[in-house]
């Protein structure tokens, strides 16, 4: 079979498509098929095909198939079915939005649930915070057992201020 | 001049370019793909105000770029020279970039996300690239509030980038061991350690001219640190191998491998007519033989800047119009003689 549009090359992509009960049949060489927009052709086997692969292959979830399609993230109008079909997310808030279902994925994807690594100053807030203090309360140990207590009053006034900012952000 | 194409780094014989890109997001707008125009507007501004007008050293290096406000040719050489990603210059209605002087740094505007930065040195420098890369990280965090989740980490719009939000890579020249077969063997175990191997032009391209990329694929759950020496242990074995490779095929064979460097020498300044394809292969063949002492008459700077003046849209660029690929391929030939002519 030859390419329907250049009529030179062979023909490797096959397209049906079926709307409102009409089909039409495309048959295309490569070369065609990547300047034709009905095809996805780059995307085939793209990372976000094997995302929505993963997402229909986890099995045990509880969760029903009506939720699936319909829950939506308030704050963008994203679908899940829409980001089933497209692997992208709409905003940071979809991330709340879809949790029961993502947190599977992105435990199966990445095979950790946590964050390690930076912390940005602002967007972090207390986190960055809180890990200061854990930081601090360790060396406060270590000035106490070396009997250190001129360090340990300044860390313990420096955790002090720490915790109060933290309150005040609250 | 583009700092990896005209400078050799370390271990410039086998490692081309070292990469690392962090992806953000801002807090307040829906990620690039729900953007309206408008708002992608309002982020560019957001992002190029924080850099330009900001206190950082960034605000005199840099320019911003519309990438609508270009030709596509010239987004094209951009991602030839591997400057922008494709994603970002097929997106080019509502994406822009900022780049220094030297295209070291490359900040991506509402690429898949927000926020791409990245900073590519040449040859195997990952740690510089991270300390430059994190530096504008915390100049543009003076400006932007991030989307971020305490258990998630920084929140991309795919979740594979989720956590750190880095991806880190190195570009490897790698003849010896593709010649002694033992490519095949690599990719398995680096994709069985969380790495994966990628042509040239990074996802969905193919391997061409012996050259790949090899990157990171998880990115959350580690820190930046490990995640760069993970890939940083992993490259040096390879680069071993390859030397290894390199002096087993010059002590065993090294009749037959001068015999194809200066063939393929021979092609490369004489030919008149040269595909990518073919013109890369023997590319590579000159690479080594640089690298090898073999050929001493050119440098492998010029071998690394010559592979990205043959791409189809420097050329178009150079010419000054379209070509068609018969064209191309006889300016290819006569690019690569006036660039080997010593």
């Amino acid at each position: 079979m030859i390419c329907e549009k250049c009529n030179k090359r062979p023909a490797t992509v096959h397209l049906t498509k079926i709307l409102n009960d009409t089909k039409t049949e495309l048959h295309l060489c490569e070369q065609c098929a990547k300047q034709t927009e009905q095809v996805t052709f780059e995307n085939s086997f793209s990372i976000n095909n094997f995302l929505t692969g993963i997402l229909d292959s986890i099995q045990d979830s509880p969760i029903k198939v009506d939720y699936i399609q319909a829950t939506k993230c308030d704050h963008c109008g994203m679908t899940y079915g829409k980001f089933k079909q497209i692997g992208r997310l709409g905003c940071s808030k979809c991330y709340h939005a879809f949790y029961e279902k993502l947190n599977t994925l992105i435990k199966r994807i990445q095979g950790n649930e946590s964050h390690i690594g930076k912390i940005p100053k602002r967007a972090g807030g207390s986190l960055r915070i809180k890990n200061q203090i854990t930081e601090l309360k360790i060396k406060l140990n270590d000035a106490i057992r070396k009997e250190a207590f001129e360090d340990a009053a300044y860390l313990r006034d420096q955790i002090k201020e720490l915790q109060n900012q933290i309150k005040r952000e609250a | 001049m583009t700092k990896w194409m005209n400078e050799l780094g370390p271990d410039g014989d086998i490692i081309i370019s070292s990469r690392i890109r962090l992806a953000r997001n801002l807090e307040e707008f829906p990620f690039p793909i729900a953007l309206t125009k408008g708002k992608s507007k309002e982020v560019h501004e957001l992002i190029s105000d924080t850099i330009l007008k900001g206190n950082s050293s960034l605000k005199n290096e840099c320019k911003f770029i519309e990438l609508n406000e270009i030709s596509s040719l010239e987004r094209q050489v951009l991602v030839e020279k591997h400057i922008i990603s494709p994603y970002l210059a097929a997106n080019y209605e509502k994406s822009a970039a900022l780049l220094n002087q030297d295209e070291s740094i490359s900040i991506m505007i509402n690429e898949e996300d927000h926020i791409r930065i990245q900073c590519l040195l040449p040859g195997f420098q990952l740690e510089n690239a991270f300390d430059i890369a994190d530096k504008v990280d915390d100049v543009l965090e003076e400006g932007v509030k991030y989307a971020f989740d305490e258990k998630l980490g920084y929140l991309t719009s795919c979740p594979t980038n989720i956590g750190t939000g880095i991806r880190a890579s190195v570009m490897i020249h790698l003849p010896a061991l593709s010649m002694v077969g033992y490519m095949n063997r690599i990719l398995q175990a680096a994709n069985q350690i969380g790495l994966a191997v990628r042509g040239l032009y990074g996802e969905g391209t193919e391997f061409i001219g012996n050259v790949f990329q090899i990157s990171n694929q998880l990115t959350l759950g580690r820190s930046e640190k490990e995640i760069i020496q993970n890939l940083k242990d992993v490259t040096k074995q390879i680069i071993q191998k390859e030397r290894d490779a390199r002096s087993t095929i010059l002590s065993n064979n090294k009749i037959q491998l001068e015999d194809k460097i200066y063939r393929s020498f021979g092609i490369l300044c004489n030919a008149r007519i040269l595909t990518t394809q073919e013109c890369m292969k023997l590319l590579s063949d000159v690479r080594l033989g640089m690298d090898l002492g073999i050929l001493k008459d050119v440098s492998t700077e010029n071998v690394n800047e010559i592979m990205v003046l043959i791409q189809p849209s420097y050329l178009q660029k150079q010419a000054n119009k379209s070509l068609s690929s018969n064209e191309r391929d006889i300016r290819r030939a006569t690019m690569v003689r006036e660039k080997l002519k010593y």
